[in-house]
This record gives structure tokens, C-alpha cells and sequence, in this order.
């Protein structure tokens, strides 16, 4: 008998205005201000004189059914049942009474969750699979995250930045994580090792060629079987062969590394949105808890928070003092690897006089 | 019947500390969870996990699994190492598409914990990068069960692959005073209209679509967006006068001057002698910093509606690309405009199906051919507005710059006449 199939309704994206909060509904598109009560809360307040307290909290992200359920409850007994998440995975309960407020944050830090990252704080990381689930990390996500952010904590539940500070992390240089102040990434130092064998059961290898932003992989004969070659003179190790052809093994216990770069910044506000540039690499890639880069990262975030002015974000401050006083006042060594020789480079040229002394 | 527990002394160190654990979640699933199957999965995906931590190196393989009548929207997983891990041998992930704004009833959130500890690992992220819910953990006839039961309550599969993909947009006008938009209806308008490219991969790469309410671009559409679509307004900003001056009793006149006023990137606010603020609306690019600074003072004016940038992505395969402005600016009003932006929408992922090379997203097919070839490819004029500057290099053929010139005129006189 044929196996019944049923057909899929193609609905799409749901609307959101069923799951939001009345109070939302009710003034859609009127709101009027907003403050930052205190760490973690915001008051949103609408042309009608109503308002919305929105507490928000940090998670470990990869919920277990407890920890959602456990979410759900506290939306139950202390907010009105409405929720939503944010771009970095916060979740926010909605309330439309102050009173709510305390009790409600009460109940999330006593069931082990972190209310914070509003307002100028260092901001939950956003970061992707890693070896819990991606087909080709070269490190861990959500445990690079974990282990940073018990270490950046204070700085989530306070307001003590300049400005915003948005951390990312990506596990392979596709960077999945996308544009932050400070960026966490992979960054593989060897060329890829081939496995011949299996190159040409599994691999399109057109395909494969067609991948390389170098033009640094040939068809080629290998133990008279077609296989891959790469020219390693021209190959800048950035794996980009390796989601389409899983034999060009790029990466490595021990070559694969991280690299830190800051700047990024997706917002209009003041500049125009911005690039991360990198400013550290080489660093190990040390689970379970990644020491050397948090320390960098912290080391960064010491030199902002201190000498960066009121709602300056990291790439205003440094293009402020510039980037030698950059690197004197974090320590990091400026090497050949810094000045970048990819196309549009001549525009990262100091073309001027323009030099700090 | 007890499972025997994987040591994991390396990811057990990431129990400790004040951040909450998902290795501690996992482990809940593991030791707690009254279903067996779950019990041994999350062992498993434990063990493997402890593995990676070991052996610095990841043990996941894609492959090919997808639901009937659908060409996309699973990531598959396969373990190269199932026989040591079975349980967790395959760990699909589900790609969902949130309601838009990412919105929850906890009620809606329990029925949709309760189908996924059914059909799946009771694993799960609100949201991955692109914006989906992610249903981590399930075989394969767990993914078409789970699927089936999700999409009788109201949620579809995001995209998977060379397709447009799940679609995201800011909070915006559910709870931001910022918003010059209704970004979840603009949202739902663009991203459902291409269901059958969400469901069926066959665009050269992949496409996103991304709605922000204001240039503050909280979803980080210019830089992540093949078509990002950000609210603004084109006349004055609104000031009210009473709330600057009660701004500057409460900071002070420095701080207005060294944080407002002179960060704003055209120099064109200024701070009057009895603390009230002149603002050259001319001149405001709309940065939104003086906004986000007096945000009880300044407010977006009255003349909303949206400009749309092209290109934005990742690094792969030509470096980090921001999107450029397409429309610098269109009204959002009516269904004519919704049927306009659509439409935009359609002439630019027909014009990329044709014209992009396979794995080229849209910002390296129009850094290949160049604005203007898209700009015809998909019918819209240019503007100084797409540019930062003209063009700096005298290399260039001109010989039909009376025409090109003619043109300008002309859509001035019919921009002039329509008023
Ligand atoms: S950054 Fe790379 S390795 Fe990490 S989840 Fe994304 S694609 Fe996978
Ligand atoms: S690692 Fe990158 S540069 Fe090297 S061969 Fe592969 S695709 Fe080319
Ligand atoms: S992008 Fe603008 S409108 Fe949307 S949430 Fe952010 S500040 Fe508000
Ligand atoms: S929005 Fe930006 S450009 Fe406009 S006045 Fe304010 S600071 Fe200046």
C-alpha cells in the first residue's frame, strides 16, 4: 500500500500579532519614549499614557525543554504570558504593571538565568553551532560563549560602557556570527589536508574549484584517481573548500586558531556602518574554557570602558585616538598580518599626515 | 533500564560559573526527561560533544533528508562516529519561521516544547542567526512527525540551502518609539510572497530579507540582507522644546554640547542660548544618534516610510559586503506601495536567478557586473543617493551623455509636475 503523505500548507511566516502582548497591539506604531529604569528594564511608554515595562534576560541559548518550560512559568505566576526574543537570544517579558517588575527579576535570577544587557552593556554574544551541531567548526560555540560571558557577566548586568558593546563568535570563517564591536572567529594557519581516497566518491570537484577565493585548487590525478590539488603558495586557508569537498580537511587540533577583531557596527548612528578590522590572532584554541581570548577580550574592553567618551562605540573611539594608540594602549603586538592586501586594501593606506604623535 | 553515562570531564568544566549551562540542559534531558529515547540521545550528543572537546575537531556530516512535498528547511546532521554515539547517530535540525517580531505566548511556546519532546531531542534556539527557530535533534522520521504536527498548528519550514530564507525584522512598532514603519506587515508581505523560493532551492545562492523600523538597523539588514529595507522619514524631525530644555537642566549644557550636538556626523544641530535646540533638517542624514540620545525630545517626523539597500553579506566568497541603496526612499502606506515593494523584490530575485553565477550571492553579482547593469536589470533609475561619490577615474566611455543627461531633466520636470 502507498504510504499516505500529507500535503505541507505553505503558511509562511506566522503573524505575530496573535502571540503579542494587548498592550503592544493597543499601540502599535504609537509609542513615544522609552527609559532605562535599570539595568535590564526598559519602560516603553505610549502616546495613549500607556505603559510596558520589558524585562530582559540572558540564557544559555540551547534550551533544554526545562529551561523553556521553566521560562514559561515565570511568564505565568509573575509577567502577563507574553514573551519574545532578541536578535542575541535574550529572552523579554513583557508587563504592563511596575509592580511586576521586582518580583519578576526576582524569579529569573533565583532560577539561574542573568537579567541584564540593556542599555550601554556588554551585550549577550551571538554566536552559531559549533561542534554541537555545524558540519564544519573548527572550534565550539556555545562553549566559547559560556565560558566568556561567566567572565563578562558583571559587565552584562550593568551599564558601565560607553557605549553598547556587541561580542560575537563564529567557528569557522564563513563567520556566521556576523559584525561585532568585538569579534571572536576562527582562523585556520594550514592549507587544507586532501584525502584523496575519498575526493572523488563525494566531491563535485568543478564546484569545489569554482569555491576558492584564490583560484588556488586544480583538478589533478592522484594514484591515477581524480582527486584535488591545492597550491599552497597562493591558498590563504580559509576553508571555504571544505563545506563543499568534507575530504579538504581544514581543520586542525592544533593549527586551527582564533583571531579578534573589533569595529563592527551595524548601526547608522553617528558613522556610517562599519567593518570589523582584525586586531589579534594567533590565539589558541584551548577548550573547554578558551582562556587567552577571553583575556583579550577583556583586555580590550578594560582600554574602551576606559578611555572611550559618553556613546562613543568601539570603531567611533578608535577612530578617534586612531590606531597606533590603539594598539599601545591594549598591548597587542601590530604585525605584516595587519595591513591588508585583499581588493579595495589601498583604502586602509594612511594616504595623509595625518599622524598622532 | 539505566544508560550508561559518557564521561565528560572536559565539557563538565562548563557547569561552573554564574552563566546559565547548557551542559547542565543537556544533562537535565539526559538524567531527568521520563522518555528513554531522549535519555540516550542526549548521552549520546554528551559523548560526541566531550569527543570534539578532546580531539579539538567536529564529528558532524550534512547530507540529504527533507519532509514531503518540500525541497528544504532541514539541516542534516549525521555523526561520523554513531557507532560509539548511536542514539544520536542522526541529529537533524528543524528550521522553523518565528512569528514576526519573534513574538510568544508562553502558551504557544508550551505547545510547541511539548510536539518537539515528542518527535525530538527536547533541545532547542530561539533563534539561529538567520532568524529561524532551531529544533535541534531529531532521525529522520522525526523530522517529517514533527513537521506535521507544527504545521497544523500554524508554523512552516524556513529555507535550507540556495533559496530565500527565513526573513527577520526589529521590534519596531510593537514597542519602539523609533519606528517609521510597519515592519512585520512589510516583513510578512515580501518573505510570503516567496514561500515556494523558501520552500523549493533553486536561486544561485541564498537570499535574506531584513526589516528594520530605523537606521539604528537593530537586525542588522545593511550588513547581513541581500535586500534590506530600513525605515525613515523625510521631513523634519520633531522637537519637542520643553522636554530639550528639561534634557539640559538634568545633564547639563556640556554634556548636551559634547554628546548631541557635536556628534552629530553633518554638524547640523545646534544649541540656542536659552536651551533650545535648532536642527538644519536639511542637512540630517537621519543617523538616529541625537534620537537615541533625547529620545523623549527628538522623535522621527511625520513623512515616514522606507529606503531599500541591496547586497549585504558575509565574508564568502569576496569579503564582507554592505548593501547599497537601491530606493533612498518610498512612502509605506498603501497597498499600492506593498505591491510595489513586492514587486521590487520580485524584479531583483528574478534579475539574480538569471544573471548570478552559482554560489554568488547579490552583492558579488552586482560588485561583477556593476550598479547600473542592475539597476536597469530590474527598471530603476539612478540617484545621487546610491552613491557616496561619482565616480573618481576618468576611464570610463561616455559617448551618449547628452541622453543620459536628457533623462535626468526629464524625470526632474514629471517629479516637478506630479508635486
Ligand atoms: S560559523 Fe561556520 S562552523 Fe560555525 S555554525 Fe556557522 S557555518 Fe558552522
Ligand atoms: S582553504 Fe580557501 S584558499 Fe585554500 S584551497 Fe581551500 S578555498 Fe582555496
Ligand atoms: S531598528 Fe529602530 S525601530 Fe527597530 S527596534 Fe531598533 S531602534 Fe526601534
Ligand atoms: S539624526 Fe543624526 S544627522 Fe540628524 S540631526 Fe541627529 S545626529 Fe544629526
Amino acid at each position: 500500500m502507498a504510504q499516505q503523505h500529507r500535503t505541507p500548507i505553505e503558511s509562511g511566516c506566522p503573524d505575530g500579532f496573535q502571540y503579542m502582548h494587548p498592550v503592544m497591539r493597543k499601540n502599535y506604531g504609537q509609542w513615544k519614549y522609552h527609559e532605562h529604569t535599570r539595568p535590564g528594564v526598559l519602560m516603553h511608554a505610549a502616546h495613549s499614557g500607556d505603559q510596558v515595562w520589558t524585562v530582559k534576560a540572558g540564557t544559555q541559548r540551547i534550551l533544554d525543554v526545562y529551561s523553556l518550560r521553566k521560562l514559561c512559568e515565570i511568564g505565568e505566576t509573575f509577567g502577563d504570558g507574553y514573551v519574545r526574543f532578541t536578535l542575541r537570544s535574550n529572552i523579554e517579558y513583557m508587563v504592563t504593571d511596575e509592580a511586576k517588575v521586582q518580583p519578576l527579576i526576582d524569579a529569573l535570577e533565583n532560577a539561574g538565568f542573568v537579567v541584564g544587557g540593556t542599555g550601554n552593556s556588554v551585550a549577550m554574544i551571538s554566536h552559531t553551532q559549533g561542534w554541537l551541531h555545524c558540519d564544519i567548526p573548527g572550534t565550539d560555540a556555545s562553549g566559547v560563549v559560556k565560558a566568556m560571558m561567566d567572565e563578562l557577566i558583571d559587565e552584562f548586568k550593568n551599564h558601565n560602557m560607553p557605549n553598547r558593546v556587541h561580542l560575537t563568535t563564529s567557528c569557522c570563517q564563513i563567520n556566521c556570527g556576523g559584525q561585532g564591536d568585538i569579534a571572536i572567529n576562527v582562523q585556520h594557519t594550514k592549507p587544507p589536508k586532501i584525502r584523496h581516497d575519498l575526493v572523488a566518491n563525494v566531491c563535485e570537484r568543478p564546484s569545489v574549484v569554482a569555491r576558492c577565493p584564490v583560484a588556488a585548487i586544480r583538478p589533478a590525478l592522484v594514484n591515477g584517481k581524480p582527486s584535488l590539488e591545492v597550491d599552497e603558495k597562493k591558498c590563504i586557508c580559509c576553508g571555504a573548500c571544505f563545506p563543499p569537498c568534507p575530504p579538504m580537511q581544514i581543520n586542525d587540533p592544533e593549527h586551527t586558531k582564533l583571531a579578534i577583531w573589533v569595529g563592527g557596527n551595524h548601526s547608522n548612528a553617528r558613522s556610517k556602518p562599519s567593518f570589523q578590522k582584525l586586531v589579534a590572532a594567533g590565539i589558541p584554541n584551548n577548550p573547554p574554557r578558551w582562556p587567552e581570548a577571553t583575556a583579550i577580550v577583556k583586555n580590550i574592553l578594560k582600554a574602551y570602558k576606559e578611555d572611550a567618551r559618553d556613546w562613543e562605540r568601539i570603531n567611533d573611539w578608535i577612530d578617534r585616538i586612531g590606531w597606533p594608540r590603539f594598539f599601545e594602549m591594549t598591548g597587542l603586538p601590530f604585525t605584516k598580518f595587519h595591513i591588508d592586501n585583499w581588493r579595495g586594501a589601498r583604502e586602509r593606506l594612511n594616504a595623509s599626515t595625518h599622524i598622532r604623535f | 533500564m539505566a544508560i550508561e553515562k559518557h564521561d565528560t570531564p572536559m565539557i563538565d568544566q562548563l557547569e561552573d560559573g554564574p552563566w546559565p549551562s547548557f551542559i547542565s540542559g543537556i544533562k537535565r534531558m539526559r538524567d531527568q526527561h521520563p522518555d528513554q529515547r531522549i535519555n540516550a540521545m542526549a548521552n549520546d550528543l554528551l559523548g560526541q560533544l566531550e569527543h570534539s572537546y578532546e580531539t579539538r575537531k567536529g564529528y558532524w556530516k550534512g547530507g540529504t533528508v527533507s519532509v514531503y512535498g518540500y525541497g528544504g528547511g532541514i539541516i542534516p546532521r549525521f555523526s561520523e562516529v554513531g557507532k560509539q554515539f548511536p542514539a544520536s547517530k542522526e541529529f537533524h535540525t528543524l528550521r522553523v519561521q518565528p512569528p514576526a517580531g519573534n513574538m510568544y505566548s508562553t502558551e504557544m511556546l508550551r505547545q510547541l516544547a511539548d510536539s518537539w519532546e515528542k518527535h525530538g531531542s527536547g533541545m532547542v534556539t530561539f533563534h539561529g542567526q538567520t532568524g529561524n527557530i532551531m529544533f535541534i535533534g531529531t532521525d529522520t522520521p522525526g523530522t517529517q512527525h514533527f513537521f506535521d504536527e507544527v504545521n497544523d498548528y500554524g508554523f512552516d519550514l524556513g529555507g535550507a540551502g540556495p533559496c530565500v530564507r527565513t526573513a527577520m525584522c526589529c521590534v519596531g512598532a510593537a514597542r519602539c518609539e523609533q519606528s517609521n514603519c510597519n515592519e512585520q506587515s512589510i516583513m510578512r508581505h515580501l518573505v510570503n510572497n516567496f514561500t515556494d523560493d523558501v520552500h523549493r532551492p533553486a536561486l544561485p545562492y541564498k537570499f535574506k530579507f531584513k526589516v528594520s523600523g530605523c537606521p539604528n538597523d537593530c537586525v542588522n539588514a545593511i550588513e547581513r540582507a541581500d535586500m534590506a529595507v530600513i525605515g525613515t522619514w523625510r521631513d523634519d524631525m520633531k522637537i519637542d522644546q520643553d522636554e530639550v530644555k528639561a534634557f539640559v537642566e538634568k545633564k547639563g549644557r556640556k554634556y548636551v554640547i559634547d554628546n548631541v550636538v557635536s556628534r552629530c556626523p553633518t554638524n547640523c544641530m545646534s544649541l540656542n542660548d536659552d536651551d533650545t535646540l535648532d536642527v538644519d533638517n536639511r542637512n540630517c542624514v537621519r543617523c538616529m544618534h541625537c534620537l537615541n540620545v533625547m529620545n523623549k525630545a527628538l522623535s522621527p517626523g511625520d513623512d515616514k516610510g522606507v529606503t531599500i539597500l541591496i547586497g549585504g553579506k558575509r565574508t564568502l566568497k569576496i569579503g564582507d559586503l554592505m548593501g547599497t541603496v537601491v530606493v533612498p526612499f518610498m512612502k509605506m502606506d498603501t497597498s499600492e506601495d506593498y505591491e510595489r515593494i513586492v514587486e521590487i523584490a520580485e524584479e531583483t530575485i528574478d534579475f539574480f536567478a538569471e544573471n548570478a553565477l552559482e554560489h554568488e550571492r547579490t552583492g558579488e553579482m552586482i560588485e561583477r557586473i556593476g550598479l547600473v547593469n542592475f539597476l536597469e536589470g530590474i527598471g530603476i533609475e539612478v540617484d545621487p543617493n546610491m552613491v557616496s561619490s561619482p565616480r573618481q577615474v576618468s576611464y570610463v566611455r561616455m559617448d551618449d551623455w547628452d541622453e543620459e543627461a536628457a533623462k535626468w531633466f526629464n524625470r526632474q520636470g514629471e517629479e516637478a509636475a506630479a508635486g
